[in-house]
């Protein structure tokens, strides 16, 4: 149990793939407009590092050295290509949403990076671990990023009026600039209460 | 005997051009269009005017309490102040120019290590972010002297192709920004610069010739695209801020040609009316590149080519 | 017709500026905008790769894909199609153009996982670009990129000197600039209805 907890808990809050590790960012800039968004982004993305870190942590001792990464751009798309169809078959309006954004997780940083630094070189409890910590700490910074910016944007969180009604929602943090704005000052917080910890 | 050597590092002859003179001389270079406002304006320009340079000085006081730091103000926040509030049109609600101070101050300038290093004019960054997030509260103007609303020029001229006639715009009998109206006044406080050596020809005068050479180019009328919006202010007195304009002769031109051509594009074909504020924030960002790459040659100068 | 290319390319180029509006490929934008010399090699090297990477995908889309009905195969035809393209070109140009290879060789494997790369191809054929348009459309994306990298990087070696808060320095003040610099480009928000 302890082999599963470890690299899972590590992956959602002392290696947080985007706010320590600073990889895996286009998504979580793009998408992060409203709360919702990010949680569905967030499971997407889940489901394809679990499966990917899982595949990969049976199938590593079989894989020449020279050629994994092919194999697991091959594998990641495998999985990429599956969430891409059911999320359009599924859920059309969340698709028409997140856009690109679902193909291009086939890219992201966070996928191929643990494949390569993790599920590689550890075993299948591990890289489960592993995938669904990575997976929560990607998610829950895009729900909570998604969340900021649509409470001060739009006066709302998940869709329900919160701000009292003569709240002016301050428009920038729904358009490109509020997405930046919002991850530079959460990641000032973090170092700031980092320093004194 | 101590006394007779006074022993110092350089430079040891000074000017008195210093931060607090230049900001004095914007100061009172700022009166002539404040007046105008008032004029025109009558009591919300003045508390738009207030509130704006109040709290500017409450929040740079403010940063500088966090901050732990204790010298004295540089005036630098008094300009900032006024040039937001003449930025703003005079009917905005009056959390408007306090919020849009602590962009200025904090987000623009403070955050990148304060007056001398902000990347942006932050009075721009300031008038750009409470354009885009409150774009009603932002373009609701004023008709003069009766406060009954009323369009600018430039939305006129977007929407209803009417073109508001030369006087009307020369003095600032016009809807507008408070600052931005009277031409007159924006040529008196900008007359006065020159005079005292603060600004120099070469950014504003390429930025207003290349928006007037332009508009004819496009069959519009040159002398009211000069004259309409707040190309006059911002050429003049935003433009022409020390930190956020290039350094070199050639830099300088080509910023102030560049701004022209941004405007246009923006008047003529783009989705605001206005585009004089979101052209300087551009060249604002390209300032450091005109600077590495307009570097003068010394006289006699020859590249060494490089062994390959 | 001249006239709708020169707008797909300021649409790229400006108004939806990959980067700071499109939010794409923002690892390197953050990643190696340190000196203005590696932003402005990355930006060629992205601007090669894209325009030939554009043209390959859009064969492969339209002669082998959509004759023999494997569309669902995109994601992954295109990602290995970019990869093995992005070694082929570090070969040929480390044989055949080695001045070539020394001022953007060293940015080709980073490359392979550019997401802008890969977003464009996409792009392609979720617009039904003719070719063409999608290879006007790949000059202007990558254009805006390079125009971004490089404008981001002469600020951040500006701004390398400047005495920001502790808890600002680093990423977050990048961040704090990069929002400022994509609040500048929404000046050219509709432009030409773009």
């Amino acid at each position: 149990m302890k082999r599963f907890l470890r690299p899972l808990i590590n992956g959602i809050l002392r290696e947080n793939p985007i706010l320590v590790l600073m990889i895996g960012l286009c998504p979580v800039l793009a998408v992060s407009s409203a709360a919702i968004n990010g949680i569905y982004m967030g499971l997407a993305a889940t489901f394809v590092l679990v499966g990917s870190n899982l595949i990969i942590s049976i199938i590593r001792r079989f894989v020449p050295d020279q050629i994994r990464i092919p194999i697991f751009i091959t594998i990641i798309a495998t999985f990429v290509t599956i969430v891409d169809m059911v999320m359009h078959a599924y859920a059309p309006d969340m698709y028409n949403i997140l856009g690109i954004f679902i193909p291009l997780i086939v890219v992201n940083c966070i996928i191929l990076g643990r494949a390569e630094a993790f599920a590689y070189h550890n075993g299948v409890i591990e890289s489960l671990g592993d995938g669904i910590g990575m997976g929560l700490g990607f998610t829950l910074i895009l729900v909570v990023l998604g969340g900021i910016r649509e409470l001060l944007g739009n006066g709302t969180l998940f869709g329900f009026q919160v701000m009292p009604i003569a709240y002016k929602p301050v428009l920038l943090m729904i358009l490109p600039p509020g997405a930046f704005l919002t991850i530079g000052f959460l990641q000032a917080l973090q170092r700031y209460r980092g320093g004194k910890g | 005997m101590d006394d007779r050597f006074y022993v110092s590092a350089p430079p040891h002859i000074r000017t008195r051009y210093d931060a607090k003179y230049i900001m004095r001389q914007v100061t009172v270079a700022l009166i002539p269009p404040t007046i105008a406002g008032i004029v025109f304006f009558g009591i919300r320009a003045v508390l738009v005017l207030l509130i704006s340079v109040l709290s500017s000085i409450l929040w740079q006081r403010l940063v500088l309490f966090v901050k732990g730091e204790k010298r004295a103000l540089d005036g630098s926040e008094v300009v900032t102040g006024l040039l937001l509030a003449l930025n703003l049109s005079p009917l905005v609600p009056w959390w408007i120019p306090i919020v849009g101070t602590f962009i200025a101050i904090v987000l623009a300038k403070e955050l990148f290590g304060g007056l001398g290093f902000n990347i942006f004019n932050p009075a721009l960054i300031a008038r750009a972010f409470l354009l885009v997030s409150w774009p009603m509260e932002m373009t609701t103007w004023m008709s003069p002297f009766n406060g009954v609303t009323q369009a600018t020029p430039l939305t006129f001229l977007k929407l209803q192709h009417t073109y508001t006639p030369y006087i009307n715009l020369f003095l600032g009998n016009r809807g507008g920004c408070i600052g931005e109206t009277s031409v007159l006044a924006l040529l008196i406080g900008a007359g006065y610069l020159f005079f005292r050596g603060v600004i120099d020809w070469k950014i504003p005068v390429p930025y207003v010739l290349t928006v007037g050479v332009l508009a004819l180019a496009f069959k519009q009328d040159p002398l009211f695209h000069i004259m309409a919006g707040g190309l006059i202010l911002g050429a003049f007195f935003m433009a022409t801020d020390y930190t956020t304009t290039p350094i070199t002769k050639l830099g300088r031109i080509i910023f102030g040609i560049s701004c022209g051509v941004i405007t246009i594009l923006i008047r003529l074909f783009g989705g605001y009316p206005e585009g004089v504020s979101f052209s300087i924030l551009f060249m604002n960002a390209m300032t450091p590149l005109l600077d590495r790459w307009t570097i003068p040659k010394p006289f006699g100068y020859k590249t060494l080519r490089r062994n390959v | 017709m001249l006239a709708h290319f020169l707008l797909l390319f300021i649409g790229a180029l400006l108004v939806n500026n990959i980067l700071l509006i499109k939010f794409i490929a923002l690892c390197s934008f953050f990643g190696v905008s340190n000196s203005m010399s590696t932003s402005i090699g990355m930006g060629m090297a992205v601007t090669f790769v894209m325009v030939l990477a554009s043209s390959v995908s859009w064969i492969l889309w339209h002669f082998i894909l959509v004759p023999l009905h494997l569309e669902f195969l995109q994601i992954s035809s295109f990602i290995l199609t970019i990869a093995a393209l992005v070694q082929f070109v570090e070969l040929f140009l480390k044989k055949n153009s080695p001045t070539l290879y020394r001022s953007m060789g060293i940015y080709l494997p980073l490359i392979t996982t550019n997401c802008a790369i890969l977003a464009v191809a996409f792009i392609n054929v979720s617009s039904n670009f003719s070719f063409i348009e999608s290879i006007v459309y790949a000059i202007g994306v990558s254009g805006g990129y390079t125009l971004a990298i490089v404008m981001f990087a002469g600020i951040r070696e500006r701004m390398a000197s400047a005495p920001i808060p502790r808890a600002f320095q680093g990423y977050p003040i990048a961040f704090v600039t990069a929002s400022l610099m994509s609040l500048a480009f929404l000046g050219f928000k509709g432009l030409f209805g773009l």
